[in-house]
């Protein structure tokens, strides 16, 4: 990184400088801070080619998993081990993208954002999901296995196929539903405080796929909604907003045999979840609901 | 190949509001983006969304203080139909359920923003991007709109008349990344471009590794200006190791920003002596910059942002998604301590040349979000101002790719107005490399070998599918060469170093050499990954290219204009000058050697003329 350095208006003092006394405070001042920074950034400059120096001492060791249908002695799933330079802050995505960039052109992962956001990069990172982005290569033991998330078919390398994923957060209807709108397009419909305080941490999901690629049950039933669908659906199911008949109506989704009911309530997916929502209370809260509805279950 | 009536590129906030409209008017649309929606780096965006919801504001006010933000460089009839729409668009938001943060009459609660004179600025926590983007993309799966997900577009298929303005476009040719099959989409009523800004030509931005400004990069070798590329918006608080953006509403709050010798910069030194931390976002990030440079910045590096004295209730009620940015990404409580922060780049006022309709110069052809520019923020853009910009262009570009009448519009695109040639003295021939066919094939399905020009739509989207698998076979079957990552990180050091925050001609000129260099090692450019899976190293080296074209245009665009205003700073050149540069910076690829030209700004709005005023916060 370089910051410029645009010229401030005054001139660099020359070596032949002589007038010190007449000069104001402010400017002596000024003088003196740009001559300590000048022997900060000098100080720093050192450190940094000391680090370069003792770089190869302070390589993370990586363990990736690499698979390509199509190129010959990829087709049977094996590891790659990369051995990374480390500084500080690295977290698995720059180390895997170091890798990528330094080592082999054809390492194949998805990231976008880098900020735990886009919900590209969750993996299986020393046996458990995480978002790349977001995991600290210092929390980590060496070697650094990194995986394709489990139970989810690979394409190449750590991608895999999400469409299982789309289609359960599909099943839900996951989107707003009301029949009684404001008349007036510049009229919102009101909402209390407490209540989106109630769906907040349920619109935080990022479709990240990590809770599901944790849940037993969903590994085992693959028409079992899952805990990001349900949380989807508790997301509407909560929001006063879409008034009463439509809860009606996500409750009769949630109840069938492969939605609520299927949670064993092993927690493997709040304990994964990137953005810390409280998914097995949810998927609790709706079973809740559902028995308070006087329906059956299996 | 595949056909809709109207096709769109990119699946972020413009892009998805786009696809929706143009469904609304009866079009069968689809969407073709190389991320799933959902993935989309308008997700990323935290602080909010200006509307003039309230009494005691008013669409003329948000109108003037944009005027104002951009450093009288937009154009009123976008600024004002920015304005006048956006109101309608965000509650058009919370009708499809958008999670907004709530006041306690239970209305849309909003906060003061940078450059704002009312607190317009609507939001969701500090996450307001990804609550706008899912809302919008359950909207799509409600609708069921067909999305072509993880399908790369390489190149827009556009009739090649001799002058842009007589040009057609017909469709895309994308790649789809899982099969590495490569196709043709017929559009039979237009294309729309919304795929977001070129945050990777630097190497410090808080954008996605996504945002390679390929829209805008395809629409300028087909023939459509870049605009005001040169002005690029540096955020002032991004954190200094990864460039992950905290959002200005801890400004908006009432966070401080403190140097090294705890004092408020902005009122100590005089740089806003009435809004302060609020001034807008060009200011904050020179301040800083110029704190650091005085040797007052922390480890000479960043500078203070601390929101402890806002308590932790506020904290977490309004901002919360900023304390997991922080711990997770700096390893900073700001509950606890002040953050660092520092300028990134954030946001690219330029793009490709529209209209208020979203319109470009080639007919069907189409653009909105932050790759278009019609322009609204002219050289430096309000914080608030991105996420309605791109719900109230994408539903103009939408309805009107479908066949909705939006009246005429009066701004002009292409060489059909007022416009004067422009010069620029440049150390290196800027443009195409000669003798590569990367070029060829981006000039708008021209036959190759003088053959017969092609006629129909059908015609000229296969001639761009053959010319696009050629492109890729000479790609896949190059057996050495030069790496696209190495090539990429030459880009974006030397733009870092020296197009940045503060310019001066001798480095912009170093730029160009090092971005001739770089074009130059292109040509020599192999992928080195074989498959036709998920090839994400071919991705990655086509996104380089437009990369280039993207890094040239911004520095010669600096290069050539001799004035500061806005985000663009000139150490030679330290005034406005209304007398010269009330004008537009226009970059036309012209089969590959960049012209430069100007077209004039557009004042006058619906009621009043905007007058330049001297612009102080």
């Amino acid at each position: 990184m370089s910051t410029q350095v645009p010229e401030t208006q005054e001139t660099e003092e020359s070596e032949a400088e002589t007038e010190t006394e007449s000069v104001p405070v402010a400017q002596q001042q000024r003088q003196q801070r740009k001559t300590e920074r000048r022997e900060r950034v000098a100080e720093r400059e050192r450190e940094r080619t000391e680090e370069e120096a003792a770089s190869d001492e302070s390589r993370y060791h990586l363990k990736v998993f690499r698979y390509d249908p199509e190129v010959e002695g990829k087709q049977e799933p094996r590891f790659d081990e990369f051995h990374v330079p480390y500084h500080k802050g690295m977290t698995v995505l720059d180390a895997l993208i170091y890798a990528r960039d330094h080592f082999d052109s054809s390492l194949t992962f998805r990231h976008s954002c880098r900020q735990a956001i886009c919900g590209s990069d969750a993996m299986f990172v020393n046996g458990s999901q995480r978002l790349c982005c977001k995991t600290q290569l210092s929390d980590l033991e060496q070697p650094v296995r990194v995986e394709p998330l489990p139970y989810q078919e690979v394409v190449k390398d750590l991608v895999v196929d999400m469409e299982h994923f789309y289609d359960q957060m599909e099943a839900v209807e996951p989107y707003f539903q009301t029949n009684d709108l404001p008349d007036g397009e510049l009229e919102e419909q009101r909402q209390t405080r407490e209540n989106r305080e109630k769906v907040k941490m349920s619109t935080r999901c990022i479709w990240c796929g990590a809770c599901m690629s944790s849940c037993n049950i969903a590994a085992g039933d693959n028409e079992y909604l899952g805990p990001a669908a349900i949380n989807k659906a508790y997301r509407f199911a909560m929001d006063e907003r879409e008034g009463s008949d439509m809860k009606e109506h996500r409750m009769r989704i949630l109840e069938q045999e492969h939605g609520v009911w299927r949670c064993q309530t092993q927690f493997s997916c709040t304990e994964v979840c990137p953005k810390d929502i409280p998914l097995t209370a949810h998927i609790q809260e709706l079973k809740r609901e559902a028995v308070k509805n006087n329906l059956k279950f299996w | 190949m595949y056909e809709h009536d109207v096709i769109v590129v990119g699946a972020g906030g413009a892009g998805l509001r786009a696809a929706i409209a143009a469904q609304e008017e009866g079009a069968d649309v689809a969407i073709v983006s190389k991320l799933h929606p959902v993935r989309s780096h308008t997700g990323a965006a935290e602080g909010g969304i200006n509307a003039a919801l309230r009494d005691g504001d008013s669409w003329e006010d948000h109108a003037y203080d944009t005027m104002k933000g951009s450093d009288y460089l937009g154009d009123a009839p976008a600024i004002e139909t920015l304005c006048q729409d956006s109101p309608k668009e965000t509650i058009q938001l919370e009708h499809w359920g958008m999670a907004f943060s709530r006041d306690d009459d239970g209305r849309v609660s909003q906060r003061p923003f940078g450059g704002l004179s009312f607190p317009r600025t609507t939001y969701a926590g500090a996450e307001t991007g990804h609550q706008l983007l899912h809302t919008m993309y359950e909207q799509l799966v409600k609708r069921g709109i067909k999305v072509y997900d993880e399908w790369y577009v390489l190149n827009l298929a556009v009739s090649d008349e001799e002058v842009p303005e007589d040009r057609t476009c017909h469709g895309i040719v994308a790649y789809d990344i899982q099969s590495g099959e490569v196709s043709g989409f017929r559009a039979r009523n237009g294309v729309i471009l919304a795929t977001g800004g070129p945050g990777q030509v630097y190497d410090h931005t808080t954008n996605a590794v996504a945002n390679t400004g390929d829209g805008v990069a395809m629409a300028y070798r087909a023939g459509v200006p870049m605009e005001d590329m040169e002005f690029i918006q540096f955020h002032p608080t991004t954190l200094p190791s990864t460039g992950v953006l905290i959002t200005e509403g801890v400004r908006g709050e009432g966070g401080i920003l403190y140097n090294e010798n705890g004092e408020r910069l902005m009122f100590e030194y005089g740089y806003a002596n009435n809004a302060g931390e609020l001034a807008s976002r060009d200011v904050v990030s020179r301040a800083e910059l110029t704190e650091i440079n005085a040797g007052r910045g922390i480890d000479d590096e960043y500078v203070h942002l601390d929101m402890r004295h806002l308590g932790e209730e506020r904290i977490i009620d309004r901002l919360e998604n900023i304390v997991h940015l922080s711990e997770d990404f700096e390893g900073v409580d700001p509950l606890e301590e002040p953050m660092p922060v520092k300028p990134g780049q954030h946001y690219a006022m330029g793009g490709v040349e529209t209209d208020e309709n979203g319109e470009t110069c080639i007919t069907g052809l189409y653009a909105a979000g932050e790759c278009a520019c019609a322009s609204v923020h002219g050289s430096n853009r309000l914080g608030g101002n991105a996420l309605p910009e791109l719900i109230v262009f994408g539903r103009r570009a939408g309805a009107h790719a479908a066949g909705k009448d939006l009246g005429t519009a009066e701004i002009t695109t292409g060489k059909r107005g007022e416009w004067e040639a422009g010069e620029v003295d440049t150390p290196v021939a800027p443009g195409a490399v000669r003798g590569t066919d990367e070029d060829a094939v981006a000039d708008g399905g021209k036959a190759p070998d003088g053959g017969a020009v092609a006629a129909t739509g059908d015609e000229i989207v296969t001639r761009a599918v053959d010319a696009e698998n050629r492109r890729i076979d000479r790609l896949m079957t190059k057996e050495d060469g030069v790496q696209h990552a190495e090539i990429r990180s030459e880009v974006q050091k030397s733009m870092t170093r020296h197009v940045n925050v503060f310019r001066e001609k001798d480095g912009l000129k170093q730029a160009l050499r090092d971005l001739r260099e770089a074009r130059e090692r292109y040509t020599d450019v192999y992928v080195n990954d074989p498959s036709r899976t998920y090839n994400t190293d071919l991705i990655q080296t086509i996104e380089t290219r437009n990369i280039l074209d993207l890094a040239e245009a911004i520095t010669l665009g600096a290069l050539a204009r001799n004035e500061f205003r806005g985000a663009h700073w000139r150490k030679e050149h330290q005034e406005r000058d209304d007398e010269n540069w009330l004008k537009h910076t226009m970059l036309s690829w012209n089969d590959g050697s960049p012209e430069l030209w100007y077209k004039p700004v557009i004042l006058e709005g619906e009621e009043k003329t905007y007058e330049p005023k001297i612009r102080s916060y």
